[in-house]
């Protein structure tokens, strides 16, 4: 039985289970598996579902928090947002079917997503996108990028979801290995929030939704959890194939099984099918399960008892309902034209028991299934330098660096994408993709009961230049973004994209970042709820920049205060508020460049969470009218970009930040006064590693240098000295005025200034105009 | 005070965004797909989203739901029917509205917010409006192209148009929506019912719900 995917010779090893685990395995069942037990360990002693290579690592992360429902372990986290409601939420990876094959890929990894969120009793209501490619100029990324866009289109729009935000970052190193995150929020009243954990022996296991077919057959141990490689063509049968008409009947049944209370628990079918919801069902419950696969719902109708239990057709559910409740079941379904089916039985005691109708095809413990798989230590070592090669340098001497930086496709705008996604569907959204630093949701329609704020980071090259510190700043980051629109953290939810875990230095990597998201949780007091780790995230022209995706969830009293992250009107005060201490190191520019940092400076957490709780307060107050925290592109960057939208230009002086906050420290030299400002810089800045820093450096690190802990506030004159006496405790400089029609910054000894509509033009053109 | 009936397909996305506006100027229930009692409302609406999936050509399958023969006898009986973005596409394929909706020019989804110009203000949906007046509504569609073989002919029966340089997705004439013969049926790609409260962009799709529950003295 199943030699076609299992064949001959040693087929542990074909299903990517090691000889020690094979060993092992026989040993705790004191026998040879057979070829259904087989398959079923091999995808439950997967990276993707066993966590083997990062379990014990994330035991580091805080899991414990005041406003913490659900924490990790179930489908999807759950924080308290007050007046009963709860915000389920949760991010997850789908890079290597996306890498082969994108629309399906990303669609799936919607509709994944989606079903987590729905299978806590949460009504998905947004969706964020966390997206990684190659340089925009490979025709490859641009493929990628297209298919990708259009498949999460696809699905979040068909099934009636908002896609609120997200980030797009274009860097070599997943020019072959690309990163789809996806990130689904939820809202349920208390009351629904419900747990997987089977219960009650003799309750009926039912499966919802779709047919099962072969789609996605291995998807878990052939696709997530192996490097990507020659032959990637033949994985695309791998890849499932998604419906959104289908989710979108199966999140309005399950949602009203769960009000009409008719369901002890539910679960969704994510990697590896039946054989991975059944199991953690059971291990949660410390209960049995029998499934009979004569029962299952087929597709096509000679499949193998192994091929339905590890089949990752989409759009299926898994429940256990009461026997005197099963027909109200039916009864819901049927309305919803959802497919419903007992397939099984909750047992006593502790077994996994698969039938082929009497046939007993495969019996297993559930505790070996779930938590036996053996935990491997890491082995990191801290390599003698960076591991990856400088990128090409983008840019010459002549360029005009802001120009550069607003055309470069991480920094330039991505309505191109953000258009093709239904923002709206559901009525919350205040603030939509772009519109502000994070995206703004009413949680009632009556406008009465406050918001939520959402926001997705994760910025890998500098990660890549420092595990522990770009991992604390993609924390750092979303908080920034959450304390534009004035809402403080209740949770996150993170993703671990990396390499192959078994070498050193991913290892090394991999443990740094932990350590760096954990010490940035435990300073802003914000705990993990949940999320998902893909390793193996590696092309044979070597790994993906270490990429932790942050996904971070905090509520705000109102909305209607809550600051867009443009210039609305001329005559705004604008000033510069926050430890701001920019450094090349890192930096876009530095990108631009062709050079590549080995370490980052190092970040100070706690003075970083008392910023944030006074940019909360003076986004809170009604004064702000705009807020921008200081990212990729750095301070030039960022006034532009709140330039742009409305094209309201601005005047900035920065003379008196002159000293105080530039890597170089030192004092602006006399000759670097050059109307041509910028090239000046550039034609400098490539000195300062061996000469120290020059002055154009210095002046070059403080328009264009990254670093945590920059905001740009604007405000009306007459609210500024009330504004400034929020902001007493930290760095508050005012910097400049909004109008015109350009954009100046000042310096001491040159000045740069770009016509706002010339800035347009390249922040807005640069990804459309790749496709054109 | 006016009862709106706002009907529920499987796939319709947008029912419940309709069905909280219109309760803003009247009250409102959902219409069961299944069921051909319209449970006596005042005005339907037909809402967006992807009826059925809408796997065959948009609307296709909608219009032989059993709803839609009620809507139909309803609209015969000169009941209005507003319909929005796939409800507009439903009506053209019940051949309750004239024309219909092709892939947009770009063949990519659309999701943006456009400025309409309401061309005839004395339709039972524009009737809170001052003829020529500007709204800013959005669009989100794949399939929003309006297309018919003799715009000429419709002459009043046009209801909205974009605004110059607005036209998203190549509709002719830049026609946003349009009514029947008598009027009393209108479709519509852009989304009044997300233009209902200036907190989430824009208050001014509310004037077509409140001139649907606007009873004439």
């Amino acid at each position: 039985m199943g030699t076609r995917v299992i064949g001959a010779g040693s087929k542990h090893t074909e299903l990517g289970l090691t000889d020690y685990e094979y060993e092992q395995i026989c040993e705790k069942l004191g026998r040879e598996p057979n070829d259904v037990e087989l398959a079923v360990f091999s995808l439950m002693w997967s990276e993707h579902c066993g966590y083997k290579h990062s379990k014990k690592l994330l035991r580091r992360l805080p899991t414990e928090g005041p406003h913490l429902l659900l924490g990790p372990g179930e489908n999807a986290g759950a924080v308290d947002v007050g007046d009963g409601l709860a915000i389920a939420f949760k991010v997850e990876s789908h890079n290597h079917p996306s890498a082969v094959e994108p629309f399906e890929g990303a669609a799936t990894g919607v509709g994944g997503i989606l079903r987590d969120i729905f299978a806590v009793g949460a009504r998905p209501i947004a969706v964020l996108d966390s997206l990684r490619f190659g340089e925009l100029d490979s025709a490859r990324s641009r493929y990628l990028l297209d298919r990708v866009v259009a498949g999460i289109g696809h699905y979040g729009n068909s099934v009636g979801v908002a896609t609120v935000g997200g980030e797009i970052y274009f860097e070599s190193p997943y020019e072959q290995n690309c990163l789809v995150n996806a990130m689904c929020l939820g809202i349920a009243p208390h009351e629904r929030l419900t747990r997987s954990a089977a219960a009650g022996v003799g309750n009926h296991v039912v499966l919802l939704g779709a047919l099962t077919g072969r789609d996605g057959i291995g998807g878990a141990s052939v696709l997530a959890s192996a490097e990507l490689g020659d032959g990637d063509e033949a994985k695309r049968p791998s890849v499932q194939i998604g419906d959104p008409f289908e989710e979108k009947k199966l999140i309005e049944c399950c949602l009203e099984l769960l009000d009409r209370d008719l369901l002890a628990s539910l679960q969704d079918l994510g990697a590896a099918g039946l054989t991975s919801s059944s199991s953690e069902m059971a291990s949660k419950g410390q209960v049995g399960i029998d499934l009979d696969m004569a029962e299952v719902p087929l597709r096509e109708a000679d499949m193998e008892p192994f091929e339905i239990m590890i089949s990752e057709s989409q759009e299926r559910m898994l429940c256990v309902v009461e026997p005197q409740l099963l027909d109200a079941v039916f009864e819901v379904c049927q309305r919803w034209e959802v497919r419903a089916t007992a397939i099984g039985t909750v047992t006593g005691g502790n077994r996994l028991r698969v039938f082929d109708g009497d046939d007993l095809v495969g019996e297993m413990p559930v505790d070996v299934l779930v938590d036996g798989c053996p935990l491997y230590d890491l082995e990191p070592e801290k390599p003698a330098g960076l591991v990856y090669t400088a990128p090409a340098a983008r840019i010459g001497d002549a360029d005009n660096v802001l120009l550069a930086l607003l055309r470069s496709p991480s920094i330039a705008s991505k309505l191109w994408a953000f258009e093709q996604y239904d923002p709206l569907v559901g009525s919350r959204t205040v603030r939509r993709p772009a519109q502000a630093e994070a995206a703004v949701l009413h949680l009632l329609h009556d406008g009465g009961h406050g918001a939520v704020a959402v926001s997705i980071e994760g910025n890998g090259r500098r990660v890549a230049c420092d595990p522990y510190v770009g991992a604390a700043e993609a924390v750092l980051e979303c908080a920034a973004n959450l304390a534009c629109v004035g809402a403080e953290p209740l949770g996150l939810t993170n993703c671990l994209n990396f390499g192959n875990p078994e070498k050193p230095h991913i290892a090394w990597q991999l443990t740094e970042a932990v350590d760096g998201l954990a010490d940035a949780c435990r300073a802003l007091n914000t705990p993990v709820v949940g999320g998902n780790v893909s390793l193996y995230n590696e092309a044979p022209e070597g790994p993906i920049y270490p990429t932790p995706v942050v996904g971070m969830v905090g509520k705000l009293p109102d909305p209607a205060v809550a600051p867009i992250n443009s210039f609305p009107r001329e005559g705004l005060v604008v000033v510069l508020a926050g430890p701001f201490a920019p450094a090349l190191a890192g930096s876009e520019v530095e990108k631009l460049r062709g050079e590549l940092a080995d370490g980052l400076p190092a970040v100070d957490l706690a003075s970083h969470a008392q910023t944030l709780a006074v940019i909360r307060a003076a986004t809170r107050s009604g004064l702000v009218v705009a807020a921008h925290d200081i990212a990729e592109g750095g301070l030039g960057v960022a006034l532009a970009e709140m330039a742009i939208p409305a094209r309201v230009g601005v005047r900035a002086d920065l003379r008196s930040l002159e000293n105080d906050s530039t890597e170089a420290g030192g004092s602006i030299a006399a000759d670097s006064a050059a109307p041509d400002f910028p090239a000046a810089s550039a034609a400098n800045s490539r000195a300062r590693s061996a000469a120290g820093p020059s002055a154009a450096s210095a002046s070059e690190a403080l328009l264009f240098g990254e670093g945590a802990g920059g905001f740009l506030l604007a405000c009306a004159r007459e609210d500024a000295d009330s504004l400034a006496a929020i902001c007493a405790d930290i760095p508050f400089t005012r910097i400049g005025e909004t109008g015109g029609n350009e954009i100046v910054l000042q310096l001491r000894t040159a000045s740069l200034s770009l016509q706002v509509e010339e800035a347009a033009q390249a922040y807005e053109r640069a990804v459309p105009s790749s496709f054109e | 005070m006016t009862r709106f009936g706002v009907i529920r397909f499987p796939g319709s996305c947008d029912e419940v965004d309709a069905l909280l506006a219109a309760r803003r100027f009247g009250e409102a229930e959902l219409l069961w797909h299944r069921d051909r009692d319209l449970k006596g409302v005042d005005a339907v609406v037909v809402p967006g989203g992807f009826s059925y999936g809408d796997y065959l050509r948009v609307g296709a399958i909608a219009r032989f739901s059993p709803v839609m023969e009620a809507v139909a006898e309803f609209a015969a009986d000169g009941g209005p029917v507003l319909g929005i973005c796939n409800g507009f596409q439903v009506l053209c394929e019940a051949h309750l509205l004239p024309g219909a909706l092709l892939p947009n020019t770009s063949l990519r989804f659309i999701a943006r917010q456009v400025e309409i110009e309401v061309v005839n203000a004395a339709t039972p949906f524009t009737r809170a409006c001052e003829e020529a007046t500007q709204l800013s509504i959005p669009v989100k569609h794949t399939t929003g192209r309006y297309y018919h073989p003799h715009p000429d002919s419709l002459a009043d029966q046009v209801v909205f148009r974009y605004a110059p340089g607005q036209n998203p997705n190549g509709s002719l004439a830049d026609i946003a929506g349009v009514a029947n013969e008598a009027g009393n049926v209108v479709g519509l790609m852009p989304h009044p019912e997300h233009a209902v409260d200036p907190l989430v962009g824009s208050a001014d799709g509310g004037k077509l719900f409140e001139s649907m529950a606007w009873v004439p003295a």
